[in-house]
C-alpha cells in the first residue's frame, strides 16, 4: 500500500493531533491565566494520541506521503513508547517543583513538539524525513535542556548540547548526502536495491558515509564516543526533561537506527535473519560501538560520586551499548530483544528519574548525599522503588531488567558471539557496583540530619507505583509483552 | 506440595508487610509460623520418599513462558531432600535465633523469609532458568541482611559478597544460554539437558563446565574464590551466618552435582581428575591453617567452614560410592555442626559484645552449661567418632584412598590440624583463669539451648546411625555417579587416562 498525500492524512491522526495541539497550546498560553492547565491539556492530548495509535495497531501496513513515512507495527510500537515517555514526562513535570517554579506555558507546547518529532523518527522511511525529524527533536531538546532560565548549569547544558548536536547533525547530513549520491535515492528501500551492486570504490565511499551517519545517530542514543553531551545535559536539565531525553529521544533514535540499518542497508535473509547489502560490514562497526559504549559507560559511572542524574546519564550510555547488541546480531531474535529491552528500559529509567525528582522536590538537591538514609526518613516507598529500579538496571532477576538482558544475551549467544556476551555480562557485574552504591546510600547509611524528609504525594506516588509494579511484574510474566514486541519486530520494506 | 513448601515463607513475608510496624512480637511469631510448615512438610517428604529409585519425585510442571520453553518445573530426589531438610530446619532455628533483633523488625523478617523461599526454590528447581532465578533472588535479601543488620564493616562485606556471587552468576547465565541454544529443540529442562549429554562436543563441555564451576565454586567457597566468606561471616548477624554456612555454601556443591555432574559428564571427569580433587585438598589444608591463625572467634569458624567444605569437593571428585555419598552427607553434617558453632559464637557475642578469642579466658567456670555445649560442638566439628561429621569424613577418605592415596593421607592429616585449632581455641576461651571482666555473664538461656538441642540430637543420631540420610541419597548418587562414569567412555576421558585409573 502506498498512499498519496490526502489519503495518507487519514492514517496520520496521532501526528495531526499532536501538531494541532502544539499550535493550540501556544495560542492558549497567550490567553489563559492558570498555566498549569496547559499541562493538563498536554497530558490529555498525549493520552488521546496513545489511544489513536493503539487503534491503528494491526491495521494495514504500508507507506504514506510518497513513501516518506511507514505505517507498520514496528513504527507504531515505537510511537507508543515515545508517547508513553512523553506522557510520563508531562505527568512528572506536573508534579515537579522545579518545573512549576518556571511556570511557563510554552514548555508544554515544546514538549508536545518534541514528541511529534520523535513519533516521526519512529516511522521515517527516507533520509530526508529521518534528518528532518531528528533535527526537529534536537532543536526542541536544546530548548528543553536549557529551560531552567535562572540556572547557569541549565544554560551551559543547553549550549553544550547545541554545539555537539550541531556537529553531529552536520556529520550526519554529510554522510547521508554521500549515501544519496551512491544510491540515487532518498528512500530506504530504493537505497537498499541500489546498493546491492556496489563496486569496491563505492563500498569505500559507503563506509565513510556510514561512519558519518552513525555519528549523528550515535549522538542521539549517546553511544561512545558521541556521548559527551549526555552527563552535562542530564545534570543541567530539569529532571523531567532529563528523563525525556534519556528515554524518549533515545528510544526514537534507536527506532530510526534500526529501520535505517535493517531496511536501507540490509534485506531479510530468511529464517529470521538479515543480510547486509552493499558489502560494508556495518555490523562489525556496531559491534565495536556496542562493546565500547557499554564498557565506557559503566567505567565512567563508577567514578561518579556526586550527582545521581549524572550517574544515570552514564548508566544510560552503558544501556545504549547493551541495546545495540540486539542490532549487531542481525536476526529477528536480536531485534525483538532490543524492542523488549527498550520497553523495559523505559520503566526502569523513568522510574529512577522520578525518584530523583521526588528527592529533589523535598530537598532541592540531586546529589548522592541527599539520598542518604532515604529509607529511614519517611521515604521508604521511593527508596524501595529506587532499589527495584537499580537492581533491575543491573539485571537481577526476578526484575524486568533481567529479562531484557536475558533476551539480548540469548540473541547474542545464539549467534555465537560469545566474546560480546562475555563483555556484556562483565559489564553487568561492574554496573552492580555503582547501582548498589545508590541502594547502599539509601538503606545502609544513616541520615545525618539536614537531608530533609521526602514526602510522597498522590500524584507522583501513583506513577511511581505503576512503574515499580511494572518492573516487578514484567520480571515474572513477560510473555504477552514479548509477543507484542515479536509481532512488532517485522519491518515493512518496500 | 513442593510449591507450598517453597512459597509458604513468601506468604508469611507478605503478611508481615501488611502488619503494623509496632507489632514486633507478632511479626516474629508470624515469621516463625511461616517457617514451621515447610519444616513439617520436609519431614513428611523425608518419610514418604521412595528410596529405591533415582527418579525425581513429586514433580510439578507448569508452563511459565511458553515462547522460550521456560517452565515452572520442580521435583526432588534424594540429594534435594537432604538439602531441603537442612534448609527447613535451619530456617526455623534462625528465626528463633533472630528473636533479639530489634532494628527495623518489619524489614528483617520479610527479607529473611524471602531468602528462605529462594533457598527452597534452588533445591527444588528442575528448570535451569527457574534455578537461576531462585539463585539470584537469594542475593538481594542477603545483601540487605548483611548490609543493614551486620557488624561495623557490614557495607563492605555485603557488597563484596554481592559482587563475588554476581560474577559467578553471570558466568552461569552465559553457560546456561549456551546450553539452551546448543540443544535443539531448545530447552531449560535440566533432566532433558542431562539426557542429551552424550551429544555435546567435548570442547563445549569444557567451556560450559568451567563457566558453571566458577559460579558454584564461589559459593562453596573453593580456594581461591573464598575471600568473600570470612568478611561476610564476620559482619553478618548470627542467624545470617548460620544460613550462610549452613545452607548457602551447600548450594555451590549442590549446583556442581546437579548441573556440572549430570549435564556435563565429560567435562566433569576431565576437570575433576586434575582439578576439583586438588582444590578440595587445598581447601581442607588452607582453611585449617587460616583458622589456626585467627584471633576472631567467628572468623575462625568461617575458615573452618572453608576447610570442611574441602571434604565435600574431595569426596565428589573421587567418583566412588563412598566418596560421593560422604560428600553429600558431609554437606548435611557440616550444615548442622557449623550452625551450632555459629549459634554458640552468637551467644557469647550477645553477652560480651566482642569476639576476640584472647579477650576471654576461663569461661568454663562462669558459664559451665554454655561451655559444655561448646565442647560438644567442637568435638562434632573435629570429627570425633560417634558424632556425625566423623562418618562423612571417613567415607570421603575411604573413597579417596582407592585412587588418590597421597592426597587422602594429606587430608587425613588435616584432621590433626582441625583438632589443633579447635582445642587451642577451647583452651584460650574456656579454660585457664577466669577473666575478671566477665564474672557476671549469665549462662546460656533456654531459648538458646532450644535452638541447639535439635541440632545436637541430629548430630548424635547420624553419628551412630547415618542410615536414614545415606539411604536417602544413596540411590540418587549411585545413579549420578554411573552416569558420569559411563560418559567417560568417550575419547577425551580415555586419553586422559581417567578410566584406566579406575
Amino acid at each position: 500500500m502506498d498512499l498519496a498525500n490526502f489519503a495518507s492524512l487519514s492514517h496520520s491522526l496521532p501526528a495531526l493531533l499532536l501538531a494541532f495541539s502544539v499550535v493550540a497550546v501556544f495560542l492558549l498560553d497567550l490567553v489563559i491565566e492558570k498555566k498549569e492547565w496547559l499541562g493538563d491539556i498536554a497530558l490529555l492530548v498525549v493520552a488521546a494520541a496513545i489511544f489513536l495509535v493503539v487503534m491503528q495497531l494491526s491495521s494495514e501496513t504500508g507507506t504514506l506521503f510518497h513513501k516518506s513515512i511507514v505505517l507498520d507495527e514496528f513504527g507504531l510500537y515505537f510511537q507508543l513508547l515515545v508517547l508513553l515517555s512523553s506522557f510520563a514526562t508531562i505527568w512528572m513535570s506536573l508534579g515537579s517543583r522545579e518545573v512549576r517554579r518556571l511556570n511557563q506555558g510554552e514548555y508544554w507546547a515544546i514538549l508536545l513538539a518534541a514528541t511529534l518529532g520523535m513519533a516521526y523518527m519512529a516511522s521515517a522511511n527516507n533520509l530526508l524525513m529521518a534528518y528532518l525529524s531528528l533535527e526537529f527533536v534536537s532543536l526542541t531538546s536544546y530548548v528543553l535542556a536549557g529551560y531552567s532560565l535562572h540556572s547557569r548549569r541549565s544554560g551551559e547544558a543547553s549550549l553544550k548540547y547545541l554545539i555537539y548536536g550541531g556537529v553531529a547533525s552536520g556529520a550526519m547530513i554529510y554522510g547521508m548526502s554521500w549515501i544519496y549520491g551512491l544510491a540515487g535515492s532518498l528512500e530506504f528501500h530504493a537505497i537498499q536495491q541500489a546498493l546491492a551492486g556496489l563496486d569496491a570504490s563505492g563500498q569505500l565511499a559507503l563506509y565513510v558515509a556510514l561512519i558519518l551517519t552513525v555519528a549523528g545517530l550515535g549522538f542521539k542514543i549517546s553511544a561512545f564516543p558521541f556521548h559527551m553531551w549526555a552527563p552535562d545535559v542530564y545534570q543541567g536539565a530539569p529532571v523531567p526533561v532529563a528523563a525525556f531525553l534519556a528515554v524518549g529521544s533515545k528510544t526514537a533514535a534507536f527506532a530510526l537506527m534500526i529501520r535505517f540499518f535493517l531496511t536501507a542497508l540490509a534485506q531479510p535473509g530468511g529464517g529470521g535473519t538479515y543480510e547486509i547489502v552493499g558489502g560494508v560490514r556495518w555490523d562489525h562497526l556496531l559491534l565495536v560501538l556496542s562493546a565500547l559504549t557499554m564498557t565506557y559507560g559503566n567505567l565512567a559511572a563508577l567514578n561518579q560520586q556526586a550527582n545521581v542524574k549524572r550517574l544515570l546519564a552514564y548508566s544510560g550510555i552503558a544501556h545504549a551499548g547493551y541495546a545495540l547488541m540486539g542490532l549487531v546480531v542481525l536476526t529477528d531474535d536480536g531485534l525483538r530483544a532490543m524492542i523488549f529491552y527498550l520497553t523495559v528500559y523505559y520503566l526502569m529509567n523513568i522510574g529512577a528519574f522520578l525518584v530523583v525528582m521526588m528527592v529533589a522536590n523535598s530537598t532541592g538537591r540531586e546529589d548522592l548525599a541527599s539520598f542518604r538514609g532515604l529509607a529511614w526518613r519517611g521515604g521508604a516507598l521511593p527508596a524501595i522503588a529506587m532499589a527495584v529500579f537499580m537492581f533491575s538496571l543491573t539485571g537481577l532477576p526476578p526484575l524486568a531488567g533481567f529479562i531484557g538482558k536475558f533476551h539480548l544475551f540469548a540473541a547474542v549467544v545464539k549467534e555465537e558471539f560469545y566474546i560480546l556476551a562475555l563483555i556484556g555480562v562483565a559489564n553487568s557485574v561492574v554496573s552492580l557496583f555503582y547501582y548498589a552504591k545508590i541502594v547502599r546510600t539509601m538503606f545502609l547509611d544513616q541520615p545525618e540530619g539536614g537531608e530533609g524528609v521526602v514526602e510522597v504525594d498522590m500524584h507522583n506516588g501513583l506513577l511511581l507505583g505503576l512503574l515499580t509494579i511494572g518492573t516487578i511484574v514484567l520480571g515474572l510474566f513477560w510473555g504477552p509483552l514479548f509477543d507484542f514486541a515479536d509481532r512488532s519486530a517485522r519491518l515493512f520494506v518496500g | 506440595m513442593l510449591t507450598w513448601m517453597i512459597f509458604t515463607p513468601l506468604i508469611g513475608a507478605a503478611l508481615i508487610l501488611l502488619m503494623p510496624k509496632k507489632a514486633e512480637a507478632a511479626i516474629k511469631w508470624v515469621a516463625l509460623g511461616a517457617t514451621v510448615p515447610p519444616l513439617i512438610m520436609a519431614f513428611q517428604l523425608f518419610g514418604s520418599f521412595d528410596r529405591t529409585t533415582p527418579d525425581m519425585q513429586l514433580v510439578q510442571r507448569v508452563a511459565w513462558i511458553p515462547a522460550f520453553n521456560i517452565e515452572y518445573y520442580v521435583g526432588v530426589d534424594g540429594i534435594s531432600i537432604t538439602m531441603i531438610l537442612l534448609t527447613a530446619l535451619l530456617s526455623t532455628i534462625c528465626i528463633v535465633a533472630s528473636w533479639n533483633i530489634d532494628k527495623a523488625v518489619k524489614a528483617y523478617f520479610p527479607l529473611f523469609l524471602l531468602l528462605d523461599t529462594a533457598m527452597m526454590g534452588v533445591f527444588c528447581a528442575l528448570d535451569f532458568f527457574l534455578f537461576f532465578v531462585f539463585w539470584e533472588v537469594m542475593l538481594l535479601p542477603m545483601y540487605f541482611l548483611i548490609g543493614i543488620w551486620g557488624g561495623p564493616r557490614r557495607e563492605y562485606a555485603a557488597i563484596k559478597f554481592f559482587l563475588y556471587t554476581m560474577v559467578g552468576s553471570v558466568l552461569m547465565l552465559v553457560a546456561m544460554l549456551a546450553l539452551y541454544f546448543y540443544n535443539d529443540p531448545h530447552t531449560f529442562d535440566m533432566l532433558e539437558l542431562a539426557r542429551r549429554a552424550p551429544t555435546y562436543s567435548d570442547n563445549f563441555q569444557r567451556f560450559a563446565w568451567i563457566a558453571l564451576f566458577i559460579g558454584f565454586a564461589i559459593k562453596i567457597p573453593a580456594f581461591p574464590f573464598h575471600t568473600w566468606l570470612p568478611d561476610a561471616h564476620v559482619e553478618a548477624p548470627t542467624a545470617i551466618s548460620v544460613i550462610l554456612a549452613g545452607v548457602l555454601l551447600k548450594m555451590g556443591a549442590y549446583g556442581i552435582l546437579r548441573i556440572n555432574y549430570a549435564i556435563l559428564p565429560v567435562g566433569t571427569l576431565e576437570f575433576a581428575y586434575y582439578f576439583l580433587v586438588v582444590l578440595g585438598v587445598v581447601n581442607i589444608i588452607y582453611g585449617a591453617l587460616c583458622a589456626m591463625a585467627q584471633t576472631d572467634y567467628k572468623k575462625l569458624i568461617a575458615y573452618s567452614s572453608i576447610s570442611h567444605m574441602g571434604y565435600v569437593m574431595f569426596g565428589m571428585a573421587t567418583f566412588t560410592q563412598q566418596g560421593i555419598d560422604g560428600a553429600v552427607l558431609q554437606m548435611f553434617n557440616h550444615g548442622t555442626v557449623t550452625a551450632m558453632l555459629f549459634l554458640l559464637v552468637g551467644v557469647i557475642y550477645d553477652r560480651a559484645h566482642h569476639r576476640e578469642i584472647n579477650g576471654f579466658g576461663g569461661l568454663a567456670s562462669i558459664m559451665p552449661f554454655y561451655t559444655g555445649w561448646t565442647a560438644f560442638a567442637f568435638f562434632a566439628a573435629m570429627g570425633l567418632p560417634g558424632l556425625s561429621a566423623f562418618i562423612s569424613e571417613v567415607l570421603v577418605l575411604l573413597g579417596g584412598w582407592r585412587y588418590y592415596p597421597v592426597l587422602t593421607v594429606i587430608s587425613a592429616a588435616a584432621v590433626v590440624l582441625t583438632a589443633g585449632y579447635m582445642l587451642w581455641t577451647m583452651q584460650r576461651i574456656y579454660l585457664g583463669p577466669a577473666n575478671e571482666k566477665y564474672l557476671d555473664l549469665p549462662d546460656i538461656n533456654m531459648r538458646e539451648v532450644g535452638m541447639l538441642v535439635p541440632l545436637a540430637i541430629i548430630v548424635i543420631i547420624l553419628g551412630v546411625y547415618p542410615k536414614p540420610v545415606l539411604s536417602l541419597i544413596d540411590v540418587s548418587l549411585t545413579h549420578l555417579n554411573e552416569t558420569v562414569l559411563s560418559a567417560g567412555q568417550g575419547p577425551v576421558a580415555s586419553a586422559t587416562g581417567i578410566l584406566s585409573a579406575r
